[in-house]
């Protein structure tokens, strides 16, 4: 199975991705974008079913991490996952532009922020930093 | 000059207008690019979806300034969820009325956000209307625009 990634194939197993947003707007408009980007990928409300989704068992190449949302916002989330061992490429993103909020995040447990609105452009400079650090789970 | 031309000619120019008046920008060539024979009406949907949450969140900010004892902090996360970068200034301005717990400030900016999306709202629907009317003309949308 091959990857698309901006008009160039790359071999390896089609990469998957977890968009965690409570803004339906943009649960479509994430979802979308990396569908386009051939990555499957689902939704989740939160940062509780972003957990219960990996205490089913399932695992992410890729997670979208919106940092404020209801029940369990994106900095506890990203620190709960951390702490369960989940070692997916987790890119923060956020309207936050706040140097000291930016920190707090990544200090969660963060690998990158991307500032919303996310583009395809954004969304690839994140995977290619999976693909540098190798770190793609299959 | 044909119809479907001159209908095309109307839809870029319209839309054109809509960029130079701030009310499109980059994201809505972003949208249309998202959009294709798998998603054909993708734009549609997210616009729409746009137009029901924001109704939804003024109603939820209308009902919250009613209140007896107002919850400015919940105020204040709703005006966090507003979208367009057109009601950056009176966000701003919202969210500053919110920490003064300054009720009349809040009052007036809501309905300026009421106004401005009730505008935005009479826009787009005027450029769908555009895109329909060519494409039953039997024209195609001339993208990008």
């Amino acid at each position: 199975m091959t990857t698309h990634i901006n008009g160039s194939w790359e071999l390896g197993a089609k990469m998957t991705a977890l968009v965690v947003d409570d803004d339906s707007i943009n649960q479509t408009i994430h979802h979308r974008l990396l569908e386009q980007l051939g990555i499957e990928n689902q939704v989740a409300r939160n940062g509780k079913e972003a957990i219960d989704i990996h205490c089913s068992g399932k695992k992410f190449d890729l997670i979208l991490m919106d940092r404020d949302m209801p029940i369990m916002n994106g900095i506890e989330a990203t620190r709960k996952l951390r702490a369960m061992g989940i070692r997916s490429m987790i890119a923060g993103v956020s309207t936050r532009c706040v140097k000291q909020e930016i920190q707090e995040f990544m200090e969660a447990g963060l690998d990158d922020y991307q500032e919303k609105p996310l583009t395809s452009a954004k969304i690839i400079s994140i995977l290619r930093k999976i693909h540098h650090s190798g770190s793609i789970s299959y | 000059m044909d119809s479907v031309v001159l209908l095309q000619r109307q839809l870029v120019d319209y839309t054109a207008q809509l960029f130079n008046e701030g009310f499109l920008d980059d994201q809505f060539n972003q949208l249309q690019q998202l959009q294709d024979e798998s998603n054909p009406d993708f734009v549609v949907e997210v616009v729409t979806l746009f137009f029901e949450d924001s109704e939804r969140l003024l109603n939820e900010l209308a009902k919250a300034l009613e209140q007896q004892s107002i919850d400015y902090r919940k105020i204040d996360a709703h005006v966090h969820q507003l979208k367009g970068q057109q009601l950056q200034k009176v966000c701003i301005a919202f969210r500053n009325y919110c920490e003064e717990r300054n009720i009349e400030g809040c009052q007036k900016c809501l309905q300026q956000v009421k106004n401005e999306y009730s505008l935005v709202k009479t826009k787009l629907e005027t450029l769908f209307k555009l895109e329909q009317q060519v494409l039953a003309a039997g024209g195609s949308i001339p993208w990008p625009m």
